[in-house]
């Protein structure tokens, strides 16, 4: 019995403590947010950072978890965005409450966003490594491109879609929600801290559970050897399909969030720039370490913000930050520090572990 | 030491041992070849294995017996022939598939999951075991831990064949070579195989490791019930576990029988165990 839970404790304590660093993190801030103790620019940048957190593990999924370089995750997060807020636009008059607007609206944002991940994953999941990579940031590319000059209006005979140029016709009292390259305008700030903080930690819950089940052991595997895992009888081209869509739902749903906390929004926001961002997170915090990507996702939104005193120097500064800690966190010695830390924190003693390890938490 | 067991032929030209005559074969091949490009890399190759036989693959370098293996569990699509496994034939499915059908491998260069821990290879290995889905796996229903608790019992169970208990939590990657190639073994018998195929077991090992990995396969053998396929140069493992044996050389077979005739043919000696046979 003692043995046996060994693996499930190491992993589940190290997702307890994640778990723990969110729920801390925002009961710090909500309490600063109600006391009054925290700048103006900073708590407008709570709902952004939610989203790139979301972002960042959602990403780690496909590049920490299934080992697949993604260049497109901004594409997804574009979809999400659109077609969530597109949704609660025009669920504005039937539903009153805001916040379940919004979640409707990260529903049909992770739909679509997993529609357009099936979609792109069918073709792009027959490549490897750097192709695959390529193809991402193509598909990335086009889906702004679609955006761009997609027209979408509502009235009262229902929706209308159109590309190129608005050729809606709209009746007396519609409007149109989707304006090309001017994306929408308009919209009713709905998303808040809480809701935020609710989706980051509903991530963090399906992300654990898949990768702590079979399906994320058999996802691991396929990374590990494609070649043993087929012969062990894993569809290799279901889980990796599989890992890729919850990627990218999951991306979709921040996006909506993303784009609710604006009254605008416009596709060339999520362009390569955010989806190789959203990268500099995951490799920052490590491929495959969650709490990794959300410290770095928090740290490096509000970093250009903290140095804006430097002016025109800030994105320089920016990047010299990025180029230390990378280096630093590099660094062997410090990563044996790290570890040192780390197997503290998790209790687990390296020589020990195969003796008595384990016994103290039966459950 | 190994029982005297006699071979004898069914109604192709292949032989099996007498106590599975009455049981039909666990896999047979037909004509089986492929060719790549204009390279005919295995021709004409037939093979009947018996349900609890082991069966030894043997031949020079180059001869063709991993193309062998990677045709019996479709990593290659044969050009020629059929694979009758249990009577049904494998054509055009997936090694993911063949694998659910019965056929587990190991490789000559070891595959683990080198990142997870031994026990999360065989709980691979049992993936197919556990019942539960995605959904249930997300928002942590009962059949979730059920089903995880079984597999776990049942992966504890595959490592006491080898004494593996106490690494369940190591690293695979991180394991001596030996225990590597132990849990790939260990990994492919979680897949619930009927038959096991073994691409060079022996290789690296020292003479009493050898003798104990023979030792380990008669047992698997005779735990579970199973035929194996093994490809091995070491010609004591081979003719001192195998029962019927296959040679072949330049993708063709040259003899077949048991240990004592193919250690007299001269066919044999002269295209492969020469050298040896002179000690």
């Amino acid at each position: 019995m003692k043995t046996k839970n060994k693996t499930l404790n190491k992993t589940s304590r190290m997702n307890f403590i994640t778990y723990g660093v969110v729920i801390a993190a925002y009961a710090i801030l909500q309490t600063m947010v109600s006391t009054g103790s925290i700048s103006s620019t900073l708590k407008g940048m709570l709902v952004p950072i939610c989203a790139y957190v979301v972002m960042a593990v959602s990403l780690n999924l496909t590049v920490g978890v299934l080992g697949e370089l993604s260049l497109g995750h901004a594409g997804f997060m574009s979809v999400g965005a659109f077609t969530g807020v597109t949704a609660a636009i025009a669920l504005q008059d039937a539903i009153p409450s805001g916040t379940l607007r919004l979640c409707i609206g990260m529903v049909v944002g992770a739909i679509f966003a997993a529609i357009a991940g099936v979609l792109i994953g069918i073709p792009v999941l027959r490549l490897k490594g750097d192709y695959l990579a390529i193809v991402t940031l193509a598909f990335g590319e086009i889906i702004k491109s679609i955006i761009n000059n997609l027209y979408v209006g509502v009235d009262a005979n229902g929706m209308q879609l159109s590309f190129l140029s608005d050729k809606t016709n709209l009746a007396e009292g519609g409007k149109l929600i989707i304006a090309g390259p001017m994306g929408i305008g308009g919209i009713t700030k709905l998303s808040t801290f809480t809701i935020g903080f609710v989706l980051v930690m509903i991530t963090l819950v399906i992300v654990f559970n898949l990768v702590n089940s079979r399906t994320g052991r058999a996802i691991k595997a396929i990374r590990d050897n494609r070649i043993a895992a087929e012969s062990v009888g894993i569809n290799v081209t279901k889980y990796r399909l599989m890992a890729f869509v919850i990627s990218a739902a999951l991306a979709g749903a921040a996006g909506t969030l993303f784009a609710e906390n604006y009254s605008t929004v416009v596709a060339n926001k999520f362009d390569f720039n955010t989806s190789i961002l959203v990268l500099v997170f995951v490799v920052l915090g490590g491929l495959g370490n969650m709490l990794g990507s959300i410290i770095a996702a928090a740290a490096l939104t509000i970093l250009p913000e903290a140095l804006r005193q430097f002016a025109d120097y800030r994105m320089l500064i920016y990047a010299i930050v990025l180029i230390l800690v990378m280096l630093i966190t590099n660094n062997p010695t410090l990563k044996g520090y790290l570890n040192i830390i780390k197997q503290k924190l998790v209790r687990k003693k390296p020589v020990a572990q195969t003796a008595e390890g384990g016994a103290d938490n039966g459950k | 030491m190994a029982s005297k067991v006699k071979l004898v032929p069914i109604p192709s030209d292949s032989v099996i041992p007498e106590r599975d005559i009455d049981k039909s074969p666990i896999l047979e091949t037909h004509h089986l070849g492929i060719d790549f490009g204009g390279l005919v890399a295995v021709d004409d190759f037939n093979l009947t294995i018996g349900r609890t036989e082991i069966a030894g693959l043997i031949g020079p370098n180059g001869a063709g017996k991993t193309t062998i293996f990677n045709l019996l569990t479709n990593v290659y699509q044969p050009t020629r022939g059929t694979i009758l496994l249990d009577g049904k034939s494998t054509k055009g499915l997936k090694t993911s598939q063949v694998c659910k059908l019965g056929i587990a491998r190991t490789f000559q260069n070891i595959r683990l999951f080198s990142a997870m821990t031994v026990m999360e290879n065989i709980l691979v290995g049992l993936h197919d075991e556990m019942d539960y889905n995605v959904l249930t796996s997300i928002i942590r229903l009962p059949g979730f831990f059920r089903s995880e608790r079984i597999a776990r019992e049942r992966a504890m169970e595959l490592l006491s064949i080898f004494n593996m208990e106490d690494l369940a939590d190591a690293e695979a990657g991180s394991l001596p070579y030996g225990a590597q190639r132990r849990l790939e073994i260990l990994r492919a018998l979680a897949t619930n195989p009927c038959l096991l195929l073994l691409d060079e077991p022996a290789a690296g090992m020292n003479p009493s490791e050898t003798e104990e990995l023979m030792e380990n396969i008669r047992r698997i053998r005779d735990m579970f019930q199973i035929a194996v396929l093994l490809i091995e140069h070491d010609m004591n493992l081979v003719m001192g576990i195998c029962e019927g044996i296959c040679v072949v050389n330049y993708g063709k077979v040259i003899a077949k029988g048991d240990p004592d005739q193919i250690k007299n043919d001269p066919v044999v000696i002269e295209a492969y165990l020469g050298k040896k046979g002179a000690k």
